[in-house]
């Protein structure tokens, strides 16, 4: 009896303590992916990157210090067609030839309370660059920090798309994008 | 009643001409669109071409029920063997008005492109992505095509005959307007 009554609030608080130190940083590529959705005359194609490296350093304890860098390889692209992937790393649109990658760098993090987040950046493709808030979930996997999120970005504001593909009636200007990380902590790093 | 003074009802009439012209829109509208390379045209092009073979697939239930709750005039008189062809002609364009809209559908939803009708109503992908799969439905898609395009010159030969040679009231019994 009275062991529990110690066992337990010790528990409790080396839990917390644990909680506090976990900074989630070794980004586990196989497991997360990164997919998008355009639309195409309405009718929704998913696509998504194969390749792409992300650097996080999260501490769900102290969101306001966390930072993440996303590169992609265009090139990767799965758009959904053989047809649509030889044409989306053309000129008109990513242009790969010239812009390999896409980087996304975040300046802040925010709680929204629970376990949602937001993530403030900017995202730079094809050598324009603009400010993307990207609201995510976060939660705990066994020892892994389980990152779930999404945003719409404006293809045209990266022209993505340009000549005829600048017709956004018949592929939309937004984009669904659509993010999981999963990512293991750092190696107990006490801080 | 005289067959030869009988008319088709106007449901059937109507429902005939309508899909005729759809037919007549999507047919070559398919055979010309594959080839273009992709552009934001060639999209627009795919969907038009899915959204007539959708709007087919719909009129052909309605179509279908009043034919079989309606006796069509009786034939007028030829020879057996054209009877049969006739009939025969018939029932398989009922039968392709069916396949060949859902064969595009089904092709269209193994490629992985869903059909939204009119861009506004999605319809359910009655198969997952499989691109072997679309390559063959897209053989599939146009062998019924094919005998669609064969089965269509018979009809209108058919009619033909009987308005120019025969001059019967076959084909005049099937027009809007006419009495």
């Amino acid at each position: 009896m009275n062991f529990r009554h110690i066992a337990l609030p010790a528990a409790a608080l080396l839990i917390t303590g644990a909680a506090q130190a976990v900074e989630f940083k070794q980004v586990d590529a196989a497991k997360s992916s990164l997919a998008f959705s355009s639309k195409q005359m309405g009718v929704p194609v998913p696509g998504s990157f194969k390749k792409f490296s992300t650097q996080i350093a999260f501490d769900p304890a102290k969101p306001t210090a966390a930072s993440t860098v996303l590169e992609i390889d265009l090139a990767s692209i799965d758009a959904g067609s053989k047809d649509a992937n030889d044409e989306v790393v053309g000129k008109q649109w990513f242009n790969v030839k010239a812009f390999p990658t896409a980087k996304f760098v975040s300046s802040g993090v925010k709680a929204l309370g629970g376990n949602r987040f937001e993530a403030i950046g900017k995202m730079t493709i094809k050598g324009q660059t603009r400010d993307i808030v990207a609201p995510f979930t976060f939660k705990q996997d066994g020892s892994n920090g389980v990152f779930d999120g999404g945003f719409v970005l404006k293809r045209m504001d990266y022209n993505i798309g340009e000549g005829p593909w600048a017709d956004v009636s018949a592929v939309a200007n937004e984009i669904e994008i659509k993010f999981h990380v999963v990512a293991a902590p750092a190696a107990a790093a006490k801080k | 009643m005289n067959p030869s003074t009988q008319r088709y009802t106007g449901p059937a009439i109507s429902a005939h001409w309508i899909i005729a012209l759809l037919i007549i829109l999507a047919w070559p509208l398919g055979v010309y669109m594959h080839d273009l390379p992709l552009s934001p045209d060639k999209l627009k092009l795919y969907s038009y071409h899915k959204w007539i073979g959708i709007t087919v697939l719909l009129l052909f239930v309605p179509r279908i029920l009043w034919r079989i709750t309606h006796r069509p005039p009786a034939a007028l008189p030829m020879p057996a063997w054209q009877h049969r062809i006739a009939e025969g002609t018939h029932h398989l364009l009922y039968l392709l008005m069916f396949l060949v809209p859902l064969s595009g559908w089904l092709m269209s939803s193994a490629k992985g492109f869903q059909t939204v009708y009119f861009g506004v109503l999605p319809l359910p992908d009655l198969l997952a992505k499989n691109p072997d799969l679309g390559d063959l439905l897209k053989e599939v898609h146009e062998a019924l095509n094919w005998a669609l395009f064969i089965l269509v010159g018979l009809h209108i030969a058919g009619a033909l005959k009987h308005h120019v040679i025969d001059r019967d009231s076959t084909l005049r019994r099937m027009l809007p307007f006419a009495k």
